[in-house]
């Protein structure tokens, strides 16, 4: 049995009067890629910005490994360094070349020396494919080579777990595919991730589960096979014609 | 003595006058620079306090002219005791004056740094403190020059309000040259030109500057 990297217990989240996570419950396991699908607003993005605590939690709890980070004590810096998080929007450092934005978290943050640094930067951008777009600034990138940037400062870090918000929504379509790709190669290395998303295709091959969330609540939890072929609650099975009947129009 | 003997004679003087008003523009903007920067950064990012003083700072400041400032410092607070020599009075007086409006500026450009890029620093384990120090300065500094610029160019014309306590800077010294020989109208083109050439100077380094640093592909 694979160990627990990441416990969510029984999590809510307020705006204001607006509930946007009505206590949701689960567990990834090393080496694990869980799925989060669900309609736009249905509190997916808020789930990942809690679980980090860019967003402050209203009540439960999370526990990465064996520790309780949503304890008032903790030092969420820290914690915060060994989760990656990769925005819908890329947010590289737009005055840091691509080396400086994967090596500042570890110069900064770890205290790494420069050299050493530089290496483990440098081996990450070869990972993501951009060995050779190193001193290249954000502005001189594409968005996939960015969002592929932002995913080589989160790797970086050597965290347990990595976020993925949305990370292919804010691409042009011909650029879903190198991201994906990277995304592809870290599950197969066993990285384990949560990943936000509307790719489908992506969700159907590459989750070990998937989760289905409306309403701020865990509608259904299942492998994939589970989910697409015989999902058990009637929205799941809405979302998911709606969603493969625009792929379908997409492919034509 | 023609124009051109005239200004070549009256030019030792002059440049005193305007090494004095370059000395006082240059420690006022560092004053203001090293002053503005808190200040600013309390106003966006203080607690209420913070953010509560530093406005009331700005405010004040702002909503009262120089001149007033000025002489409350050099004819105001000798009565409570507190004394300065003219040059000393018109260097914190322009540097705190200067303070409240290099606050709003870096204000601004703090604020044009797009959220995302402070999200992101606190999402690899930055502190506040870090993230502010290593990724929103480096880009409001970047984002202030245009405005930092027109706040230096300000201050250094606005310099020569300290001939009103006494300050020998360079209008100072075209009033004393003037009232020896009338040619007022002369002493004074002359000093306009000598203003307008250290601006132009000013502009071209800082624009120079702003070169240097901007971002690849921005």
């Amino acid at each position: 049995m694979a160990q627990t990297v990441l416990k969510v217990e029984n999590l809510h989240k307020s705006y204001g009067k607006v509930q946007v996570i009505k206590g949701i419950n689960f567990e990834v396991k090393k080496g694990e890629t869980k799925v989060i699908i669900g309609p736009s607003g249905s509190g997916k993005s808020t789930l990942l910005r809690c679980i980090n605590q860019l967003d402050r939690i209203d009540k439960g709890q999370v526990w990465l490994e064996d520790l309780e980070i949503t304890k008032s004590h903790i030092d969420i810096n820290q914690i915060r360094a060994s989760i990656g998080f990769v925005f819908q929007s890329f947010n590289l450092f737009t005055h840091l070349n691509a080396l400086d934005n994967v090596r500042i978290g570890l110069m900064r943050v770890k205290r790494i020396k420069e050299e050493d640094a530089t290496k483990i930067a440098i081996e990450e951008l070869k990972r993501v494919g951009l060995g050779g777009k190193i001193h290249n600034y954000p502005a001189q990138l594409s968005g996939g080579q960015q969002q592929r940037v932002s995913i080589a400062r989160a790797l970086a870090m050597s965290p347990k777990l990595i976020l993925f918000d949305e990370p292919t929504s804010a691409l042009d379509p011909e650029l879903i595919g190198e991201v994906l790709e990277v995304m592809i190669n870290l599950a197969k290395e066993g990285v384990t991730m949560i990943v936000v998303t509307h790719e489908m295709g992506f969700a159907r091959s590459v989750a070990n589960d998937i989760i289905f969330i409306d309403y701020g609540t865990i509608l259904e939890e299942g492998p994939p096979g589970e989910i697409f072929k015989k999902p058990k609650h009637k929205r799941t099975a809405k979302f998911l014609s709606k969603i493969t009947q625009l792929e379908g129009e997409k492919a034509k | 003595m023609n124009f051109f003997e005239f200004a070549w004679s009256i030019s030792p003087k002059l440049l005193q006058g305007s090494l004095t008003s370059l000395e006082l523009t240059a420690l006022a903007i560092s004053i203001g620079l090293i002053l503005g920067i808190p200040l600013s950064l309390g106003r966006v990012y203080g607690n209420k306090i913070i953010y509560t003083l530093s406005t009331i700072y700005v405010e004040a400041f702002r909503g009262t002219p120089v001149l007033t400032q000025l002489f409350i410092l050099y004819f105001g607070l000798p009565s409570i005791g507190i004394m300065f020599p003219p040059f000393t009075a018109a260097v914190i007086g322009l540097g705190l004056n200067s303070a409240a409006y290099q606050a709003e500026y870096f204000r601004g450009a703090i604020q044009a740094v797009k959220d995302g890029q402070m999200v992101a620093a606190r999402s690899i384990g930055m502190s506040k403190i870090k993230a502010i120090r290593y990724i929103i300065l480096p880009q409001m500094f970047r984002l202030v020059i245009p405005s930092w610029s027109n706040e230096l160019i300000l201050l250094l014309k606005a310099s020569s309000i300290a001939y009103m306590i006494q300050v020998s800077e360079l209008v100072s010294v075209g009033r004393q040259i003037a009232s020896q020989n009338f040619r007022t109208f002369e002493v004074f083109l002359v000093i306009a030109f000598i203003y307008f050439v250290i601006v132009e100077i000013l502009n071209r380094i800082l624009h120079s500057i702003e070169g240097k640093i901007k971002i690849p592909g921005l």
